[in-house]
Parts: C-alpha cells; structure tokens; sequence
C-alpha cells in the first residue's frame, strides 16, 4: 500500500448493500472512518490496487492493510473492536449466525438481480424462488426481536441493507413484502429505530429509482 | 434449525433414530443402482448391503460405510457424539475431518450414498441438503468452512488452532478461502467439464492465474514456514489442500499440468508437505478412483433429460 497512514479508510459504493454492511458495523462499534465514494464506471486506482483481485467495493483500509468481501470485513471489524459484539460467544450459535449470513449472500443478491433484470417465466421463477427465500430467513427469525436474539447482531447486519430493496422486489415481482413475510417487515422497522442502519441505509424509492437506471443501462423494458 | 437425535440405547451401536417416530433412519428404499427393493432395517444394514451389491461404487477401503474414526491418543473433550455425514469423494467433506483430525477428535462417519440423499441429510440440512453436515451432540452445523471454524472454536484449547491469531491474518485466510470457493474450484471443474473449446481455455486461464495469485498469497500468509497457517495447516491450508485431489484428477483428464514446480513453486512445495501430513494422510481420495467417479458423473449428466 503506497500510504501507510493510521486510521480506517472505507472504500464504497452509496446504494451498495455490501458496503452498508460495513457501515453498520463500524457504527455500532462507534468507531471512526473515512468514507470514500467510488464511481463503479470509473473506478479510482486506490480501489483497483487495494482490491485487485476482483476491483470491487466495499474494501476496508485498516492502517495501510486492505480487507476485501462484506462478511469478511464485519467479521475483520468486529475482531478487532470488541465492543458490542455482533457474533455471539457460543460456537454453535456463532455456526449458525454464520450460516444464515452466507445463506443471505449466496441467495439475494442473485436471485433480486434475476427479479429487475428478467421477464415472464423466469422473472416468475425469480419471484417465486425470492419467496422462498424471504419465507426460509422469516422461519429463522421467528419471533425473536432480532436474528440475534435480543441483541443486534452478524445476520441482522449482513440482512438487513436488502431490506431497503423490499420495495423493489415487490414492484418488479409483482408481490407483497409484507403479507408474505410481515415478521420480517416488522424485523426491518425494528432495525431502523437503531442509528447505524437508519444513517446506513437509503430511502428504497431511492434504491428504485437506482434499479431504474440499471435497467435502462441493460436495456431491460 | 435444531436437530436433537435420541441419545442411542446401545452407545456402541450408536445408531440415529427420528426422534418423532423412533425408528431407525432410512437411507433408501430402492436400491439406485442394482434397482433391488432392500428391507430397511437400520442406516448401517443398508449402507453395508449397498456397498457389497455394488463393485462399481466401492468406498474406499479405509471407511467401512459407518466407522467409528479415532481421533488418535489426544481425547480433547471426553465421550462427545461427534457425526459426520459425507463421501469419500468430495473435498468439502475433506475438509471438515482434516479439521477434526487436526485437533484428535473422535468421530463416527456416515457415508452417504452416492444419488440418495438420506433422511438423516434432509432432516440435518433442510436447505441445502448437501453435505458434509456435522452433527455434534445432536446439533447440526453445516457448509464446508463454517464447520471448520466451529470445530476451531469448541475445541479452542487444543492446539493447532485453525484460524490466525491476528485479525488482519484471519481476513487474508478468509477472503481467499472464498476465492477458492468462489472463482477458483469452479474453474477447476470447468477445464474438465466445458461443453465448448472457448469455455474450456477460459477455465484453463482462469486456473492458471488463480493459481499464480494462491502463490503470492501463499508467501503472504506463511511468513516463510511451511503452511498459509504457518508451522502447522491452517484454515487457507484446509480450504485450498482439500481441492488438491480433484486438482490431480482434472490435470490426468485434461492432460495439462496445473500445479507447476516450474511456474508456482511455493504451492507445488506445500503440496507435498499438505498431502504427506498426518492429519491428511489417508484422507485424500486417489486420483484413479476420482478419474473415473466423474466419468461416471458426465456419463450419468449426458444421458439424462437435455437441458430447457
């Protein structure tokens, strides 16, 4: 790294689920960065060299060392400032915060980019599949406050950026958020009462509004 | 997502049961491959009827079905049910019983049979109802990695421990186990596996340089021992050297030499030192049997329904 400077630097996109993991991370940990916005078409060489494996964001620049991938960050961050800690003590419960965060990252991304990208039967494919999934994270949380438990922590924070693409998914989709899973919509409103997600995350018209200028970029409608 | 299994009557037996019906787990009903209708008895009866009606698909003869898998003179935490279920073939399974070797945890393994998918698996991993499951106690911890770091976690005072002290170090181990996972792996299977000449160089690259980025993370990681965990293997050691027998495999089917002394010599190097490690010894599956396990795969893929 060319600068050796102390201090933690995050490297972001604004609408980016991913990197508003992090910043929710950081905030509940109360600790102090500076954000640096990227332009995805015209990425900075900061970001190309500090991930140059896969050039994307959100990357985490820790005294001059760079962190690359969401969950890997989040778990990087909650390490090193052991306030508030976002995973919990028991190794089976940790095991299974785990899996859930990886399960949201191996299925929403993918199958919400199939919902505004796709038509007919296969975007159907794509809100039936989005359901299913919603319905499986619903089953987990259940009647807890959060994924948690009482506390705040791993997979509400590795979630809970999606929520603001709700919207999204119910207009592309065609369906209700809502009375599909209001557990969850209750969980989301639950988490935006806390600061670092409500500062983190955007309005989701806002988010739609995005998804409308991706579409168009694709040439989808 | 709790699984609690029935404590066994017999402890040497150690048998599961559905803790609703109480009856024994079943594996299959119809043979898939001799076709015959076996009389279910108990999971072990019919793995072991499987694996004598069935030359083609022998298991490796180290795992007699259901063994009871020592974990060697360190007994870390005494009298735990530790279950595995997996197969010989897959790398991910590999990786969870490296782990557990490395620490000297006793446990039982289940092999499951190829294209049956038992009740115990869909029961102990409803979503994905892949394995390897870990079921410790009679709780179910899946996916590859994370069942390695659990294992990191509840055996924690035995040493090696898995994951870096450092957090900077943990990240690096994390985000290339990822990579693997992610971008590597998949292109090893698709040099092998690509339907067109374009899709198979692409994989091919997509390998190679993989493997030259593996390299210099390898000199990152290691500090200049012998494993990405240093003096002993570590979690990027686990995540990578598991793939090592597929990587071999995929090298005799395509006849190109991917790990190279010549073009990566660090990882041709630890390697060896990987495969030659009690911990891995007697672990990765022989090349010939993967050889002709996939064939089997791309025969099964080719004539079944062609794709929408």
């Amino acid at each position: 790294m060319a600068t050796a400077a102390k201090g933690v630097v995050l490297l972001d996109f604004w609408v980016s689920p991913f990197g508003q993991r992090c910043r929710i991370a950081l905030a509940e940990k109360g600790v102090e960065y500076e954000y640096k916005e990227e332009n995805l078409w015209d990425k900075s060489p900061l970001l190309l060299k500090a991930n140059p494996v896969h050039k994307k964001i959100p990357v985490l620049i820790h005294e001059g060392n760079p962190i690359c991938e969401s969950l890997v960050i989040v778990q990087y961050i909650d390490e090193v400032w052991s306030n508030n800690p976002l995973l919990p003590s028991d190794p089976y419960e940790r095991a299974q915060a785990r899996f859930w965060a990886d399960f949201v990252d191996k299925k929403i991304y993918e199958c919400g980019t199939r919902l505004w990208k796709l038509k007919g039967e296969a975007q159907e494919e794509a809100r039936k599949d989005m359901i299913e999934i919603l319905k499986l994270l619903e089953g987990e949380l259940g009647d807890k406050k959060y994924f948690g438990g009482e506390t705040f922590g791993f997979v509400d924070v590795a979630f809970v950026p999606f929520s603001a693409w709700f919207y999204s998914y119910e207009t592309c989709g065609n369906f209700s958020v809502e009375k599909e899973c209001p557990k969850l919509v209750a969980w989301a409103k639950r988490c935006m009462e806390r600061e670092s997600v409500s500062k983190s995350l955007h309005d989701p018209h806002k988010v739609h509004e995005f998804v409308g200028h991706l579409k168009k970029m694709y040439g989808v409608e | 997502m709790m699984l609690s299994l029935a404590p066994p009557s017999n402890p040497s037996r150690s048998l599961a049961t559905n803790p609703r019906t109480k009856a024994p787990f079943q594996i299959a009903k119809t043979h898939p491959i001799s076709g015959l209708l076996l009389p279910i008895r108990s999971m072990h009866r019919e793995l072991k009827l499987s694996s004598s009606i069935t030359s083609e698909k022998r298991l490796p003869t180290a795992q007699a079905v259901s063994e009871r898998v020592e974990g060697g003179t360190r007994m870390t935490r005494g009298g735990e049910d530790v279950k595995l279920l997996g197969r010989w073939a897959s790398p991910l399974v590999m990786r969870t019983r490296t782990a557990l070797n490395l620490k000297g945890v006793d446990y039982e393994f289940l092999e499951e049979v190829f294209g049956v998918k038992s009740e115990l698996l869909l029961e102990s991993n409803p979503v994905y109802k892949k394995i390897p499951v870990l079921i410790h106690e009679g709780k179910p911890v899946c996916e590859s990695m994370i069942i390695v770091q659990y294992i990191d976690d509840v055996w924690a005072a035995t040493p090696p421990a898995i994951l870096p002290a450092d957090p900077y170090d943990r990240a690096l181990h994390r985000f290339w186990a990822h990579y693997v996972d992610d971008k590597w792996f998949p292109s090893v299977f698709a040099s092998s596996r690509a339907q067109t000449e374009e899709a198979r160089a692409e994989a091919v690259e997509q390998v190679f340089a993989g493997l030259k980025l593996l390299e210099e993370a390898f000199q990152k990681c290691s500090k200049g021992k012998g494993f990405f965990g240093g003096d002993t293997i570590g979690y990027l050691d686990i995540a990578l050297g598991c793939s090592l027998g597929w990587l071999k495999a995929t090298e005799k089917m395509t006849g190109i030499k991917f790990l190279d002394e010549a073009k990566t010599p660090l990882l041709a190097q630890w390697a060896e030192r990987f495969c030659a490690n009690d911990a891995v010894r007697g672990l990765m599956p022989e090349t010939d049997k993967l050889v002709e396990f996939a064939k089997m795969l791309q025969a099964k893929f080719k004539t079944a329904a062609p794709a929408k």
